[in-house]
Parts: structure tokens; sequence; C-alpha cells
């Protein structure tokens, strides 16, 4: 378990992270969202116990970072930003090198790399020095290094940064059959990764934490959850959709014929607008209903005149 | 200490992927070889010893060692390795002593392959075993010291060659501060007693007894504690500025 108490850190002048607080549990796969210079990786460092926090505290497994930082650090992996390795070494050579410091025994040693090296795909590089592979490949090294010891607590900084769909596919794979029984930590500018992969999304903007919940309860802050898109054959009299219960309001697409029907809060309008359809007689080809778009909630909740909003949308996800 | 081991073995791995090394020893021996020669006059001082090759020494050893050890934080910290490094569970003395003993056994290295000179001085004479290993000795002690100043400049640096011209540079105020030159030029200006402390920091006078083979326990602590405290200023410094 990790919590984090008025977690500060100021660079000069710059303040990078801003009173932020929150506690993780086993089970809880995060997704750390946020805007290029949030304050994401300086939180990451500073739970890793590579930065000192300005003030604040971080308490993992009930241990505090600065007096038991070693203790801690056994039971965590980390993927630093921007999957540093070294270079002149072979995949091979890094991670035992890498599990000789982790206390792996040389017993185990083999095991530990087989498995990595299997579950991540690294058999065809897996003599090749670091400086030879793509940029992809390393993201990978730097998640091999990162489980080799099969840590609790897992802390992925940009995990899925320059890996093509199908690495995508895997890592995803891999991140949750590890979850069980771990946190896991993944720093990520792809909204997609959170509504796929996590259970909680954490978004902070300039340092400051702006949402703590699940990515659904994420989705249902969108304006469009849950509206009704009907797509019409050709024009047609759509005045008295308006007029339906609980819609809030109705945009329509003179192009392309689109009529998109925005409910009130909290209220479910697609049986009503189906009846409404089929009484009619509208000429709809195609009703669509909507989860939500996380981009567009995304910009409202860290766009520079939300950031100045105080207030932190939470909700505890049990 | 498994720690320590895990680290020497890697960053001497390292030391050898790459050209620089070679090419530093490389120089190393062949300037070692010619000056004792040349400027040396092992030939016509008609004596079978190796006091001139070493006393040659620290002004070779003032390119070799920060050549050797420039690149052991600088190297980290411009990869972004650092961050790696310090987020595994080790202590950063493990660290620090890991790069410092790599570096070191290079440079041993460097001294133990300059023995064509040995072989050629015992050939020619019959010279004193005990001062020669006595010579080594002190000569790899004194690196300790070079090393230590590097390694720190290392620390405060991204830059290798940054940190190269540091290390020569400081190393340099080291070793002139004890020669005659010097310590003539500063008589004018002030009195003995400040004269000698000076001199008594000055690596040349420190390393002058051991080449001649008389290990003194002073000189010894000397060397000891001056890599200590250079060694300790470079874990204070990467402590205090990791992220930068």
């Amino acid at each position: 378990m990790i919590s984090v108490n008025g977690l500060k850190k100021v660079f000069g002048k710059h303040v990078a992270v801003d009173a932020l607080s929150f506690s993780l549990q086993p089970g809880d796969i995060v997704g750390f969202l946020g805007p290029n210079g949030a304050g994401k990786s300086t939180t990451m460092k500073m739970l890793t116990g590579f930065l000192p926090a300005t003030s604040g505290t971080i308490e993992i497994a009930g241990k505090d970072i600065v007096r038991h930082r070693r203790d801690i650090q056994k039971q965590v992996g980390y993927l630093p930003e921007g999957a540093p390795a070294y270079g002149d070494m072979t995949v091979y050579q890094f991670l035992v090198f890498i599990a000789r410091i982790r206390g792996i025994a040389k017993k185990e040693r083999q095991k530990a790399i087989g498995y990595v090296v299997d579950k991540i795909d690294l058999a065809s590089v897996v003599n090749k020095k670091i400086d030879t592979l793509s940029k992809g490949v390393v993201r990978r090294v730097g998640i091999a290094q990162a489980i080799i010891h099969d840590p609790d607590i897992l802390i992925l900084d940009e995990p899925m940064d320059g890996l093509d769909p199908n690495q995508k596919y895997q890592i995803r794979n891999l991140i949750k059959a590890l979850s069980k029984d771990k946190i896991i930590v993944i720093s990520t500018h792809l909204l997609e990764d959170v509504s796929v992969l996590c259970n909680r999304a954490l978004i902070i903007a300039e340092g400051k934490l702006k949402f703590d919940g699940t990515p659904s309860s994420l989705k249902q802050l969108s304006k469009s959850y849950n509206s009704v898109m009907l797509k019409l054959s050709y024009a047609a009299d759509i005045s008295g959709l308006e007029d339906i219960e609980g819609v809030e309001n109705i945009e329509f697409n003179h192009e392309t014929n689109q009529v998109t029907l925005f409910p009130e809060k909290d209220k479910a309008i697609v049986h009503l607008i189906g009846e409404y359809v089929f009484q009619r007689r509208l000429p709809v080809d195609e009703m669509t209903i909507s989860q939500g778009n996380l981009d567009e909630v995304f910009r409202a909740l860290t766009s520079s005149e939300a950031i100045h909003e105080k207030n932190t949308v939470t909700e505890k996800s049990e | 200490m498994s720690h320590v081991l895990a680290i020497t073995q890697r960053e001497l791995r390292s030391v050898f992927t790459t050209p620089v090394a070679y090419v530093f020893i490389l120089i190393f021996l062949m300037s070692s070889a010619t000056l004792t020669f040349f400027v040396g006059d092992l030939y016509e001082r008609n004596q079978a010893d190796l006091v001139h090759f070493f006393t040659l020494l620290p002004w070779l050893f003032l390119f070799l060692v920060p050549a050797i050890g420039m690149r052991t934080w600088s190297e980290e910290r411009k990869l972004g390795t650092i961050e790696l490094l310090m987020t595994l569970p080790i202590s950063l003395f493990s660290a620090v002593m890991g790069k410092f003993l790599a570096s070191w056994l290079v440079i041993g290295l460097s001294l133990l392959l300059t023995f064509p000179l040995w072989l050629t001085v015992a050939y020619l004479g019959e010279p004193d075993l005990g001062v020669v290993i006595t010579g080594y000795f002190g000569s790899w002690l004194m690196a300790s010291a070079f090393l230590a100043i590097t390694m720190f400049m290392s620390a405060l640096n991204k830059n290798q060659v940054v940190a190269f011209i540091l290390g020569v540079s400081v190393c340099f105020l080291f070793v002139v501060i004890g020669s005659n030159g010097v310590l003539n030029t500063l008589s004018t200006y002030t009195n003995n007693t400040v004269l000698d402390t000076l001199a008594s920091f000055s690596f040349l006078s420190r390393f002058d007894s051991m080449a001649r083979g008389v290990i003194a326990l002073d000189d010894v602590v000397y060397f000891l504690l001056f890599t200590v405290i250079w060694l300790s200023m470079s874990l204070f410094a990467i402590n205090m500025k990791k992220a930068d």
C-alpha cells in the first residue's frame, strides 16, 4: 500500500508538485495522467526514492521513504522516464547486472531472466547491444528490468511510448496478468491505455490532483456520456426530439444528417428516443450510444481555467 | 560488498567496450617508455633503476587518470542511467566504491604493462627488486588521489570533456605545488612554515620518497586520506544534485 500525504516538490521557484495526496491499494492499476510538465515524472521520482520531497510524506508498506529507502526500493520495480539503460551492454548482460544488484541468487537468475525474456518477447535481441536496438525494444528492455525481481509495486513512466500496436497489446496483457496483488502505477499520455488497462485514474495538472476515481466515472464526466447519435438517411422533421423527457439539448449536423442528443445529468434517454423514432417512423440508419469521450474530459480537467478552480473531483473506487 | 563487485564488473566491461581506454593506455605506455629513455637518460646514467620512470609518473598520470576517470559519473548523468542506478536498492557508497575500484584497477593494469621497462633494466644490471615494487605500489597509491579528484569533477558534470579538463587542472595544482620552481617563486613572498605546509600537500613531495623505495607511513596515510575525502565529496555532490 502506498500512501502519499501533502507531497510537494519545488525546483528553485517552480512548484512541480503541489500538495498531492492519495493512497493506493494492492490490485490497483493506476493510470497517472496529465499534460506534459504536470509533475507526473517528478512524482514518480519521489515515489521511487530518487528525488527527496520538499515537504510531505510518502509511506510505502507502512515505511517512510526517507528513512527506509533501500527496503522500499527492494519491493519496487521502476521504469524511469525515457527508459535509460547501459547502451554498452547486451540485453542479457544488462539483465544479469540488474538481477545481481537486486540480490537474485545465482541459481535463480537464469530462471528470472528466462521468464522476463519470454514474457516480453526479447529472445531475438537478447545478445545484442542495447545501443543498437530501436526505441521500442529499449523500452521493453526497461520494462523487463523493472519486473525481473517480481516486485509488489511497479512504477512505469510512459511504458507505451514508442511501442507499435502489437507491442502495446502485449505489454497491456502482461501488466494485466501481473496486477492481481500488486500496485501498478503507469504514467501515460494515451487515454486509451487508461480505459483499457487501468481500474483507477489520477489526473494531475500543474502539480495538483484534479481527478481521482475509476476510468468509467471519468467518462461519466464527459458531456457526451450516454448521448445518443442518430444518423438519418434524409432530412426529416426532428423538432420533436428536443421535447423528449431528459434531453438537455440537441445538435444537428446538416452535412452528415447526424443528430446528437445530450441527456440531462444521470438521465437515461435511450429507450425514450427509441420509442419516438419507432412511433414517428424517422428514417434512422444508425443509432449509437456514446460511452463518453476521455479526451474531452481530459481537456476540461487540465485546461488552464480548470486548473485555477480549487476543487478536485474525487470518487473512491470502493 | 556484492553490490560493489557487480558495479566494478559492469564498469570494467564498459571501459573496455570503447576504444578510448585502449588509446589512452597505449599513449601512456609509449610516452612513459620514450620519456624514460630519452628525457630520463636511462643509458647515460649507467644506473640500473627506475627512479626516473617514477619521477616522470606524476606528470603522465596528469593525463592518464582523468582520461580513465572522466566518464564515471558524467556518462550516468548524460544517459539518465543515474536514475536507474539510484533507484536500485544499493547505497551510494557502494556505487562510488564500485566505480572507483574499476578505474583504479584499469590504472593498475596500465602500470603493470610498463613491465618491459623493468625487464630492460633487469637485463642491463641488477636493480633492487624491493625498490621497484615499492615504487609501483607508491605510484598506484598516488593514482588513487588523482582518480578521486577526477571522479569528483565527473560527479559535478554531465560533460566528460569538461570533467577531464577540470580533473587535469586540479590534479596539476596538487602536483605543481611542490615543485622547486613554484616553491622558489613563492619563497620571495612568504615564510618557510607556509612553504612547508604547501609542499606537504603536494603529490610530488609525498611521492618522492616512495619513488626511491622508501615507504613512510605518513605518505601512505596522506594519499589514503586524500582519496577518502575527495570520494566523500563526490558522494555528497551526487546526493545533492541527482536530477540535473
